[in-house]
């Protein structure tokens, strides 16, 4: 398999949170600075280039102006969150087709300071005038997934608090995460009601920063004195509105899974750690389900049970405290579950929460809205 | 007429002419494909089942039940000052899962309850298909 060949070399997350005196341009360029630091190349290093709706201008060609790449492979994916996620594999396809070497991957916005350029509707999307016109929000969007999710498994607002508690368990360590206090299930449902059922601390936060992986072929690997981490596999599949017969208690995991783990070679006894796209508590119970964690509709009775919890739960997941605690750059956070999962697999996350004897992990991405118009994207990647 | 919620402007394109033109008239037109007969959402100019583009266009019953629904306490753009209001996919008699809004309800919603569509004008070209309690 194509992506089997590749190794992440490099992995950065930007600090910044709070980034009012930062360009939208400056934050993907920081980042992809901090990520050529990592694995011990410079930017003039890089053949590939990847990015997807958060780009500001023209997207890739903006942004490789801004920071002066000379390409020969470009690559704008759209599949929201889950975007940086995919592309991943996008990449590893690239190096393996011989089109490219080194590549960069970007994501940077400033949603807490200067807006969103990432998310809104774009002029012609069919959807909007029967979607948008009804006050529709991404809030809103999951709660309408979260409230189904309920009526047909018993899933329960403690249950789903349950996801809260543990990120917020894991980012306490983290010095950079937005929101670094230990909250509880009690809190969660004291919190203000953004969109019924969900609490405002069932949603991620909002935050400025961003971030950026390097992916290269092995043979570039080889070369480099930083420690990588092989793609073993790769899945993605968006889940769309069906014709209209939307059914919002499931996900693209359902099929981004399985791909991911075929192309592996591995089971789910063998993953150790796995980044879950938390945008909200719903989408990561949804999203155990569908990888197979649980069965189908057991995903609250799972994560209530502490499963969730590093180092020691069944699915030690988002030690980094996640989009629900640590930060959601530019309204999208799949590049930080690559991140961290790469964290994970170097032995380099916080100590109370690196998961010993780290040999595999997942990261999984979820963009768009939940279950109905979305991206999914699966990871599965190993120590090298 | 329902409660006062907002009514944003819709864009009417080739693919949707027939429908806002039937929404002016208190009616919900649907697409049926000629070829595989499958009832089809949102209007477009292809069948999303098998492909054809042969399509006809009837009126649906109006009627419906509640899939999902959630209470915003806040919206966006038009809907900020809307105060709370409730957002919905209602599934048609027809088939479809159509997004919406839910008004008139005293109280909570229920998944499954019975609504009946009403439309908010947007102007003379279109209307907001919304539903009330059946």
């Amino acid at each position: 398999m194509a992506s089997s060949h590749a190794r992440i070399a490099g992995a950065y997350e930007h600090p910044g949170r709070h980034l009012p005196d930062t360009s939208h341009a400056a934050i993907h360029a920081e980042s992809a600075l901090g990520a050529c630091a990592d694995a011990g190349i410079t930017l003039a290093d890089v053949d590939g280039f990847f990015c997807s709706g958060d780009a500001p201008g023209f997207g890739a060609l903006s942004l490789a102006d801004y920071m002066g790449l000379k390409l020969s492979y470009v690559d704008v994916t759209e599949m929201g969150g889950s975007s940086p996620v995919a592309q991943v594999g996008h990449a590893a396809a690239a190096i393996a087709a011989g089109k490219c070497q080194i590549a960069l991957i970007t994501l940077g916005g400033k949603p807490r300071t200067g807006g969103s350029v990432a998310g809104a509707p774009r002029p012609g999307a069919p959807e909007y005038s029967f979607e948008n016109v009804y006050g529709l929000t991404t809030p809103g969007g999951y709660a309408l997934a979260a409230r189904r999710h309920m009526h047909e498994y018993g899933t329960t607002s403690a249950q789903l608090a349950a996801v809260k508690v543990a990120a917020s368990k894991h980012a306490k360590h983290n010095p950079n995460a937005f929101l670094q206090k230990e909250v509880t299930v009690d809190e969660v449902l004291a919190s203000p009601m953004v969109s019924d059922p969900l609490h405002r601390l069932d949603c991620c936060v909002v935050t400025d920063g961003g971030g950026a992986l390097i992916v290269v072929s092995p043979e570039v690997a080889k070369r480099l004195d930083r420690q990588s981490v092989a793609l073993l596999g790769h899945g993605e599949s968006p889940k769309l509105a069906d014709n209209g017969r939307i059914d919002l208690t499931y996900t693209g995991a359902r099929w981004s899974g399985p791909r991911a783990f075929e192309e592996a070679g591995v089971t789910h006894a063998d993953i150790d750690y796995a980044s879950i796209y938390d945008s909200f508590t719903i989408t990561v119970v949804e999203t155990i389900e569908d990888l197979g964690f649980c069965k189908k509709g057991q995903g609250g009775a799972y994560v209530a049970d502490g499963a969730l919890e590093a180092p020691d739960g069944a699915l030690p997941f988002n030690t980094d405290g996640g989009g629900l605690c640590n930060n959601h750059p530019t309204n999208r956070g799949g590049i930080t579950k690559v991140i961290e999962a790469v964290r994970q697999l170097r032995g380099e996350a916080h100590p109370a929460v690196q998961v010993a004897d780290c040999e595999i992990a997942l990261a999984h991405g979820t963009g768009g809205n939940l279950g109905n118009r979305m991206g999914s994207a699966t990871l599965i990647l190993g120590r090298e | 007429m329902s409660e006062q919620l907002p009514t944003p402007e819709v864009v009417i394109d080739p693919d949707t002419r027939e429908y806002w033109a039937g929404t002016t008239r208190g009616v919900i037109t649907l697409q049926r494909c000629d070829d595989c007969n499958a009832v089809i959402w949102m209007p477009r100019a292809i069948c999303p089942v098998c492909h054809k583009q042969s399509l006809s266009s009837f009126e649906a019953s109006g009627k419906g039940t509640v899939y999902s629904w959630t209470r915003t306490a806040k919206g966006l753009a038009e809907y900020r000052d809307a105060g709370p209001y409730v957002l919905a996919y209602v599934e048609l008699e027809e088939g479809p899962r159509v997004m919406t809004n839910l008004v008139g309800f005293d109280g909570d919603p229920e998944i499954g309850a019975a609504v009946t569509a009403t439309f908010d004008a947007v102007g003379d070209d279109a209307a907001l298909l919304r539903f009330t309690p059946a």
